[in-house]
């Protein structure tokens, strides 16, 4: 019998289940890596030849030299595990997840200040909320990725 | 005997502890937050506990992806903040309670709870915030948490996480695991994560202060039916993030059967990507 997966409905969200973790098992463990200050370093120095002493496919390194953290969570990046990308270009949490929608830092801070982003629209595929795939990319950021 | 006299919830945004280690504290934004534990604060000077249960999740800190405890209870004599990529938090390292740590261990695994004992591990923000938030800022060095802390890690990181229903009914294993250890100890259940936030994808931001509201009186009022939500719910309505809130249960399950006194009650938005939930219960 095939795993039961009800959250695949849900739109704008990946949930990290056993399938998303196979994918991104070594995209994950480099992240962790820059739990070291000598590995950030090393990687800020030269990103593509730290990417490449790891087993990760070639659109996984794009994605994580592109800082599309969308793009990370499609090769089965977890937004624990990415954080610590984030945190080695010196990015917030708040930053980090403001890069997945398309607003600018300022968009995404504003919105938070009046109150977040509405339930409304947004728990299922098909209706009409902010976080749709129709409705994106929802603000003017210049480009994907922080 | 030991005994549960309180347990206290509380969201564990790492932005807080930014805040407060960068002496941001007293900016507007940050003040609405802080203000909500001024009490919160004085009540933990005034109940002396002598050993805090800290029931949070680890955020691929101190478990990568080699190992992901579903259940993971620290028997350590003390534990470092970690280094999550911004390098550890300047705050005091955390002294552990090995000998009652052991003891709940041995008692809820004969429960039928499977839980893994870790005698070695950094503790990520899931742990400090909520430390800080409750205790206020402390010198790393010359500063101290008030009293031993039993961090108890829960996946909540890869799905599926624990249901809601497992939770409550750990929750109550650990009481009597408690209530069975031969010391006259003041024991505080803390629950912490939540509540409603999404940190990915286009749907980042989330947030359900209805729902939110609702879960906190439920938690109060009716936690055994609470307890039966199904984890579908709780990322449709609070976020991806927001399952976080299973922890609460653990912690609620910890409890008297007896409607609690509650304490304090905070719910605040925004902290960074986050709704701030927070509720200080008193057995009655």
């Amino acid at each position: 019998m095939a795993l039961d997966k009800p959250y695949l409905d849900i739109p704008g969200t990946t949930i990290f289940d056993a399938e998303q973790s196979r994918k991104g098992y070594w995209l994950n463990q480099f992240c962790m890596s820059l739990m070291k200050p000598e590995n950030r370093a090393r990687f800020l120095a030269d990103p593509r030849a730290v990417l490449d002493e790891w087993p990760m496919t070639e659109a996984q390194k794009q994605a994580v030299l592109a800082r599309d953290l969308n793009r990370c969570i499609a090769e089965g990046g977890n937004i624990y595990f990415l954080a610590k990308l984030g945190a080695t270009h010196g990015k917030s949490f708040q930053q980090m997840a403001g890069s997945m929608t398309g607003m600018t830092e300022e968009e995404y801070r504003d919105m938070m200040i009046r109150g977040g982003r509405s339930v409304e629209g947004n728990r299922h595929l098909g209706e009409d909320g902010s976080a749709q795939p129709h409705r994106q990319p929802q603000g003017s950021a210049a480009r994907p990725g922080f | 005997m030991a005994r549960i006299t309180a347990s206290v919830y509380t969201s564990h945004v790492p932005a807080i502890g930014a805040a407060l280690d960068q002496g941001k504290s007293d900016e507007p934004y940050w003040r609405k937050v802080f203000a909500g534990y001024e009490f919160s604060r004085q009540w933990l000077k005034e109940s002396r506990p002598d050993v805090i249960f800290l029931v949070y999740n680890d955020h691929a800190t101190a478990f990568s992806l080699d190992f992901i405890p579903t259940f993971a209870i620290g028997t350590a004599a003390g534990y470092a903040p970690a280094d999550e990529g911004w390098g550890p938090r300047p705050v005091p390292k955390v002294t552990g309670h090995p000998e009652l740590a052991s003891h709940i261990a041995q008692s809820v695994i004969q429960d039928d709870f499977d839980l893994t004992i870790v005698n070695r591990m950094d503790v990520d923000h899931g742990l400090t915030v909520p430390l800080s938030l409750m205790c206020g800022a402390q010198d790393p060095v010359h500063g101290a948490w008030p009293c031993p802390v039993i961090p108890f890690a829960v996946n909540v990181v890869q799905y599926p996480v624990p249901s809601g229903r497992r939770c409550f009914a750990l929750g109550r294993a650990i009481r009597k695991a408690v209530a069975s250890y031969d010391a006259d100890l003041n024991v505080q259940v803390w629950g912490t994560g939540g509540m409603s936030h999404q940190l990915q994808g286009p749907r980042a931001g989330l947030i359900n202060a209805e729902w939110d509201n609702r879960f906190l009186d439920r938690l109060i009022a009716e936690p055994d039916k609470l307890a039966e939500v199904p984890h579908i719910e709780y990322v449709r309505e609070a976020g991806s993030e927001g399952i976080e809130l299973v922890m609460w249960l653990i912690a609620r399950g910890a409890m008297s059967d007896a409607p609690p006194r509650v304490r304090h009650r905070f719910y605040h938005v925004p902290a960074s990507n986050t709704a701030v939930g927070h509720l200080i219960l008193e057995n009655a």
